[in-house]
């Protein structure tokens, strides 16, 4: 059984203890624990269930590496799935609980699985469930989706209560891992000057090292970490964060930080994970290097662990997995765990080394403290199934006859060493195959390049392939000192801390234990433990010619599990190229992916979230209306009322009433939305004239004009009035919707294609409030207010003044948006709210009426204007809303003037601008289509026209519509069919799209 | 062929399943093709696939310069849908959509189609109008789709939140027949089947030219050497531009990276595929529980099939707001694909101003729905010389005529 030892842990503070609780059973750590080892402590060796098959699974690793230990932690707000427990820091009163089982951890119907896995192999789904097809929808698909997924599901209608930020930084050297070669590697770029940041995904420095020993500049290894730790703190240059992950590196030096504030403290107040967005010019990649399992049968069974895994836990935490551990490797290094186990007064019954010439000097060692070794041997099966029992040895050359049964509670298990390519990857870091270490390496040739051409990813250490302490420190030096002088510094020449050299006997590439294991070994020896993957499933995809390593990849779901294939990867790889008869680097590896290890979506979405997300754009008047009963409608990024309703009053009610006050007497817009951009420049006539179909260069100054704005495909893209203020000056009126996009296609064109004019735009939107006073009184109120002459004679239609208005510095703009009498009056932003209030306390006697879009949409389709947006839609042009007339003709070229002319363009039959009238007087539903006779080739019904907007008029108390109708102006009176989505339709009469006033004569009064 | 079934499993079982056959044979290249089609992508095999079972053409090859599958059809979200609002679209979307119903079976190799639905999220006023008008086009097109309210769309994804602060759920535009279906399977079954009628997959082979004479195609050379062909399609999403121009013009194409991402496997959340286009995301749980999220394209054009960050911060951070428990999951990995995206974001299948080459291409961000309908199409197209009434409406023609296709009219994204 697992347990806490009575001495060691190097990490762990025995003094405090800490309470948590596991499926419910309340058990004790100590301060420094993740929450693996304190599961380990308390004799909990099972953590879950496997994806597949529900086996038991209990921890393989330590660190994030680990696919097995994952669990449902915390509760409530703070509730998250498939967490990791080796890498959970413990806290007191933590809460976990074990995933993917029913009913529970100890009895999992599920398991059923592993009993029937002959008849599930590798993508069996692809080879039933096919008949008969009702089958498939009612049965097979419901039960396999119901078996999916690992964690549970946080709660749907519980808000996350943590918070998250994003921080922003930029830096010469960016060092990745604070294990020996990045502190070493920080350490040589800082004494060059260069700004450092080193970043370790775990709270303490120094990597492994300390776990496996040995002495640096004469000094323990841990006594060097701690002196260069503060030797690099003591620096200005040099910033270190630890508990922060690098997860991804982007094009052109740009890395994602991940930094855990408070997991490991969630009472702290503050954010809990921050996103770091960095620029580095350099980056080191020190992210060491990973152990890889071995494939024997049973080498799932929980108590199978990594040899280093095995030491971590004994030398880290003080926990023990088993109190006979025998050790099975075909490299030294898994020597280490034996001699620290026997150090610890733990038994090793023997060491299965698969070399026939067995290690070095730590086998010299572990001979000598009295360990049995065997050379040349395996393991052929591990006897268990909830823990080891014992192992049966066989010869590695042959296929599993069993020599001896050892028993034994533990396996520590070593198949060489694998260097964190990752993050070097990421961004296109190509990699080499190194053959006497069985190993992919970073291929320095073919390194990450920036824009210019040049390398910006340097790999250090273990990660560069320098297994050895001594070759790690000096292979850590020269990347510290190129990532420093390709930033710009010049290195200073430093002595590179010494080491003295170990000598370890060659490994040996062993990617199945025994050599010639037989089938049924081979269907239990596993390669992915979360998914499920064994050594026979990777075998069955080469022989289905499932060959590609992506196609084998997934095939067999292999390395598609939450650790990312970090065990996985190279063993699956290295089987597939045996079942290929093909050389491992010839098949290649799978594309890394960022994140290294997952991150939590809620550090992605950052601070934007809730009420910031995406801020509501508000205008001066916006407290008013929220005063006044406003029913808002989201227009854009802004919020602008839809109507305002009053006591006792549906929507529909003080919509109708709103249409009517503007119409009879005196009704208030808050038309601030509206875009307006100030074009400026001696070129601005000329440039509008372009951008615009109608000639804006000749309009006086003083008067306005409404213009259309095409894209270059002649579709009509924005409308809007354009006032001419100055020589050389010119406002531009754009829609609510449209005023960010015009501005950017207006700086596109200025900066791309006709960078050489003279030409400023400037998006004044929120510089100004603008109001609009309309109806038969409109200008009666303004009168009152006084101070500016609004008359016909001095202010006509389409004209515009500046002056003092009531005590306001105000433009006065006469257009008209409902066909009455109107004037649109902008002052600064910050009297706004004071002009309206007064407008609409003086205009008291007129019953002065504010309305919202909708009034403002009914008052607009009753006099037949278009709204871009309805009448248009990105495929509509100007000729096809009878707005002919706003194109000149006199012009060389605007913008969509060539396409306009395209034979489609010009086609008679396109779908022309029409009102339209329900013969019963309902109203037409949105989006409604004519019906013609007949169906096309593809047996679709042919159409006619459609409805482009549509209302109930309260004007005119009847449903008026607009619509685009084939050959629709030639139609008048003519009855269609429109549909509506009961499959029924509607009789409609084509008329003229202006149903009121059509000689405008109440605006132009 | 020997055929897949329960009951084959059971048998292979019993000896360890050393009885399976290769899925798709190794095949090296012939001299000579009546078609040669480049790209083994979903596109490029069914339009082989069709080729052989509507028209009796078998003596084709299909080159991929990479694995089969790995392009687009291996990267993508798979949603599959056909409420769309242009008459030509939802044809074409609609023929793909039916005939994944009966892919499974077609191809003895289940594809997984999984008609789970499909909710187009409105939630703006002007996307209730859009989707509406979608409603009306499809009830003439013969497409089922139906216009739901919010408590509807509650009630069939309830991890939703329908009051976010800044874009409620105002209802949504529903295919109850649409779904996803498993990607690699598409590409698997498909290739299994061509090769099982004799054609020649050939992996590992990439076109590096196009041979010609007097306007007429006569083949191509590729890193396997020369290869000729009477007739040759094009058929290879985000590299387009390159093969047309080797085969000497050019398209109305932009390539850029669509990114996108996972998270952690969930035990069962979400039994819909849900698409939020005013903010640019959508998402649905794979069968093996992850939440399976895309989002808009990349802002500049690119090959890296890498995507930026930003994307993928702005997608999470919109769908976060609408399904809040995401904030709690893990991002698991992120990935890119080069999607070919024409000007009004509809597809190309066409003649081309090469005698005898014809081009597909222009999906763009959604043709995984379209695989089996745009092979029919593109099949007929090649055999009798000239386009059907399902891909007449995509030529390149349009372009010049100005007779565009788009889709954009109703909701941002076309996935
Ligand atoms: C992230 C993402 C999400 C998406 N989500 C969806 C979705 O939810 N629903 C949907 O319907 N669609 C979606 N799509 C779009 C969909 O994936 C594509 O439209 C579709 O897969 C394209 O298929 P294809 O066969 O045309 O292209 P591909 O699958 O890309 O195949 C083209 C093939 O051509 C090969 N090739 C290229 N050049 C050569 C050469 N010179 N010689 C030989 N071979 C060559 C390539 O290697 C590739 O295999 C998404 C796309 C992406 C990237």
């Amino acid at each position: 059984m697992s347990t806490r030892l009575a001495t060691g842990g190097r990490l762990t503070d025995r003094t405090k203890q800490m309470k948590f609780r596991f499926n419910g059973q309340q058990m004790r750590g100590v301060e420094g624990d993740t929450l693996a080892s304190a599961l380990l402590a308390n004799g909990q060796l099972m953590m879950g269930r496997s994806f597949k098959y529900h086996r038991p699974r209990g921890p393989v690793a330590s660190g994030s590496e680990e696919p097995n230990a994952l669990v449902n932690l915390g509760q409530g707000a703070r509730f998250e799935p498939n967490q990791r427990a080796t890498t959970t820091e413990l806290f007191d009163g933590l809460v976990a609980a074990s995933q993917n089982h029913w009913p529970s951890l100890q009895f999992d119907v599920g398991a059923i699985n592993t009993h029937l896995s002959r008849f599930l192999p590798a993508g069996f789904y692809y080879k039933m469930f096919i008949h008969p097809r009702p089958l498939w929808k009612h049965v097979y698909e419901p039960f396999i989706r119901r078996s999916a997924g690992l964690g549970a599901a946080p709660d749907a209608e519980t808000v996350d209560a943590d918070t998250y930020e994003h921080f922003y930084t930029f830096t010469d050297v960016l060092v990745l891992g604070g294990g020996v070669a990045g502190l070493q590697a920080a350490l040589t770029a800082a004494r060059s000057g260069a700004q450092v940041l080193l970043l370790e995904q775990n709270a303490h420095w120094g990597g492994r090292t300390p776990v496996d020993g040995g002495e640096i500049d004469g000094k323990p290894a841990e006594q060097w970490i701690k002196d260069t730790v503060q030797a690099l703190e003591a620096m200005g240059n040099v910033t270190l964060r630890s508990r922060t992950m690098g997860a991804g590196v982007y094009d052109h030096g740009y890395v994602l930080g991940y930094e855990r504030l408070t997991d490991h403290a969630p009472e702290t107040p503050g954010p809990r994970h921050r996103l770091w967005r960095i620029r580095a010019q350099q980056i080191v990649t020190a992210t060491g290097a990973i152990e890889r399992p071995l494939s024997f049968a049973g080498n799932d069974v929980p108590g199978v662990l990594l040899a280093s895994a095995i030491r971590d836990y004994v030398v880290n935490y003080g926990v023990s997995i088993g109190d006979r551990t025998v050790v099975v490797t075909n490299n030294d290094d898994a020597y280490r765990t034996a001699i620290c186990l026997h150090g610890h007064g733990l038994n090793v019954p023997v060491i299965i080394d698969a070399r026939m010439q067995g290690g070095g000097a730590l086998m010299a060692q572990a001979e000598a403290l009295g360990i049995r070794v065997l050379k040349g041997k395996a393991i052929a099966k591990v006897k268990g199934t909830r823990k080891v029992t014992a192992v049966e040895i066989c010869d590695q050359a042959g296929e599993g006859a069993v020599l001896e049964t050892i028993p034994c509670d533990a396996v520590a298990m070593s198949g060489g060493w694998s260097p964190v390519v990752h993050l070097w990857s990421h961004c296109g870091g190509k990699l080499s195959w190194d053959e006497g270490n069985a190993f992919f390496r970073p291929d320095l040739s073919r390194a990450p390049t920036s824009h210019d051409g040049a390398p910006f990813v340097i790999p250090a250490g273990s990660a560069n392939g320098y297994i050895q302490l001594k070759d790690t420190l000096a292979d850590a030096t020269t990347a510290g000192s190129s990532a420093a002088t390709a930033a710009g510094h010049q290195p200073k020449v430093g002595t590179l801390p010494q080491v003295a050299p170990r000598e370890e006997a060659a490994m040996l590439p062993v990617w199945l234990m025994p050599q010639g294991a037989n089938v049924k070994l081979r269907s239990k020896a596993w390669l992915d433990f979360q998914n499920d993957v064994k050594v026979s499933d990777i075998q069955l995809a080469a022989q289905e010619g499932y060959e590609s390593v992506e196609h084998a990849k997934r095939y067999t779901t292999l390395g598609m599990a939450t650790d990312q294939g970090k065990l996985s990867n190279i063993n699956g790889l290295a089987t597939l190229s045996a079942a290929l008869g093909e050389a491992i680097p010839s098949v290649g590896t799978t594309t890394f992916r960022p994140p290294y290890t997952p991150i939590s979506m809620g550090s992605i979405a950052g601070q934007a979230r809730g009420d910031i997300f995406q801020p509501v754009r508000e205008t001066p008047l916006h407290g008013w209306h929220e005063a006044h009963g406003v029913h808002w409608e989201p227009v854009g990024q802004w919020r602008r009322p839809y109507s305002f309703v009053q006591q006792d009053e549906t929507v529909e009610q003080s919509v109708n009433r709103e249409v009517k006050a503007a119409r009879d007497s005196l009704g208030l817009l808050d038309a601030s939305t509206l875009g307006k951009i100030v074009v400026k420049g001696p070129d601005a006539g000329k440039f509008l004239d372009m951008l615009y179909t109608n000639m804006m260069s000749t309009l006086p100054v003083g008067k306005c004009r409404y213009g259309l704005m095409c894209n270059e495909n002649g579709f009509l893209m924005d409308d809007g009035v354009v006032a001419r203020m100055s020589d050389d000056t010119w406002l531009c009126h754009t829609t609510t919707g449209g005023a960010e996009r015009i501005h950017a296609h207006m700086e596109e064109w200025l900066q791309t294609e006709w960078w050489d004019w003279q030409v400023y735009c400037a998006n004044v939107t929120e510089q100004y409030a603008q109001i609009a006073v309309v109806g038969p009184n409109a200008r009666k109120l303004l009168e009152k207010l006084g101070g500016m002459d609004v008359s016909r004679e001095t202010l006509p239609f389409m004209q515009w003044a500046a002056g003092t208005l009531g005590g306001f510095p105000v433009r006065i703009f006469r257009i008209s948006f409902s066909g009455e009498l109107s004037y649109e009056i902008a002052v600064p932003a910050s009297q706004g709210l004071a002009l309206w209030e007064r407008l609409h306390a003086e205009g008291a006697e007129w019953n002065a009426t504010p309305y919202g879009t909708e009034a403002l949409h009914i008052l607009r389709a009753e006099k037949g204007f278009i709204m871009i947006g309805d009448e248009t839609d990105g495929t509509v042009i100007p000729q096809d809303l009878g707005l002919g007339w706003a194109i000149s003709k006199k012009k060389a070229d605007y913008i969509g003037k060539r396409a306009q002319a395209r034979s489609h363009m010009t086609d008679p039959t396109r779908w022309q601008l029409v009102g339209l009238e329900t013969v019963d007087g309902s109203v037409l539903p949105d989006g409604a289509l004519a019906v013609a006779s007949g169906t096309n080739a593809n047996g679709q019904r042919h159409t006619q026209g459609r409805v482009t907007s549509t209302y109930h008029s309260p004007t005119l108390n009847r449903g008026i519509a607009m619509g685009l109708v084939l050959n629709g102006p030639d139609r008048m009176g003519e009855v269609l069919e429109f549909t509506k989505l009961d499959g029924t339709t509607i009789p409609t009469k084509i008329v003229n799209a202006v149903f009121l006033d059509p000689e405008g004569e109440k605006q132009n009064v | 062929m020997k055929r897949y079934s329960a009951f084959a499993i059971a048998r292979e079982a019993l000896r360890h399943h050393t009885g399976w056959e290769r899925a798709w044979r190794k095949a090296t290249p012939k001299k000579k093709y009546d078609v040669v089609i480049v790209g083994a992508g979903g596109h490029g095999l069914a339009t082989a696939y069709y080729l052989g079972k509507n028209h009796g053409i078998k003596n084709v090859a299909i080159l991929e310069k990479g694995w089969l599958g790995g392009g687009n059809t291996g990267r993508n979200t798979t949603i599959i849908r056909s409420n769309y609002l242009q008459d030509p679209s939802a044809a074409i979307y609609e023929k793909a959509r039916s005939l994944y119903e009966t892919m499974s079976q077609d191809l003895n190799y289940n594809v997984m189609f999984s008609p789970r639905g499909v909710m187009m999220l409105a939630q703006t006023h002007h996307e209730v109008r859009g989707y509406e008008r979608t409603a009306h086009a499809n009830s003439l097109q013969g497409v089922e789709t139906q216009f739901i309210g919010p408590e509807k769309v509650k009630e069939l994804c309830p991890i939703i939140r329908l009051d976010g602060p800044r874009y409620p759920v105002l209802g949504a535009l529903y295919q109850p027949r649409g779904g996803t279906a498993r990607h690699d399977a598409v590409a698997w079954g498909y290739a299994r089947a061509c090769s099982d009628m004799g054609m020649d997959i050939i992996q590992q082979c990439e076109v590096t030219a196009v041979r010609s004479d007097a306007g007429k195609v006569r083949g191509v050379t590729t890193t396997m050497g020369d290869i000729d062909c009477d007739k040759l399609a094009i058929v290879v999403a985000g590299n387009s531009g390159v093969l047309a121009d080797m085969a000497g013009f050019r398209l109305p194409i932009e390539s850029v990276a669509l990114q996108a991402l996972v998270s952690e496997p969930i035990k069962p959340a979400m039994d819909v595929v849900i698409m939020a286009n005013t903010v640019h995301g959508y998402m649905s749980q794979s069968d093996k529980g992850e939440m399976v999220i895309g989002g808009g394209t990349d802002g500049y054009n690119n090959y890296t099939q890498r995507g930026s960050f930003h994307h993928v911060e702005e997608t999470v951070r919109a769908l976060i707001e609408t399904f809040p428990m995401l904030s709690r999951l893990k991002m698991l990995r992120q990935w890119g694909g080069i999607v070919d995206i024409t000007g009004d974001r509809s597809p190309i299948i066409s003649k081309t101003p090469l005698g005898g080459c014809f081009i597909n291409c222009g999906w763009g961000t959604g043709g995984f729905k379209a695989i089996p309908g745009s092979g029919w199409a593109t099949a007929e197209m090649i055999a009798q010389g000239a386009p059907g009434p399902l891909a007449s409406a995509f030529g390149l023609e349009r372009f010049r005529e100005g007779r565009f296709i788009d889709e954009s009219v109703a909701a941002g994204v076309a996935h």
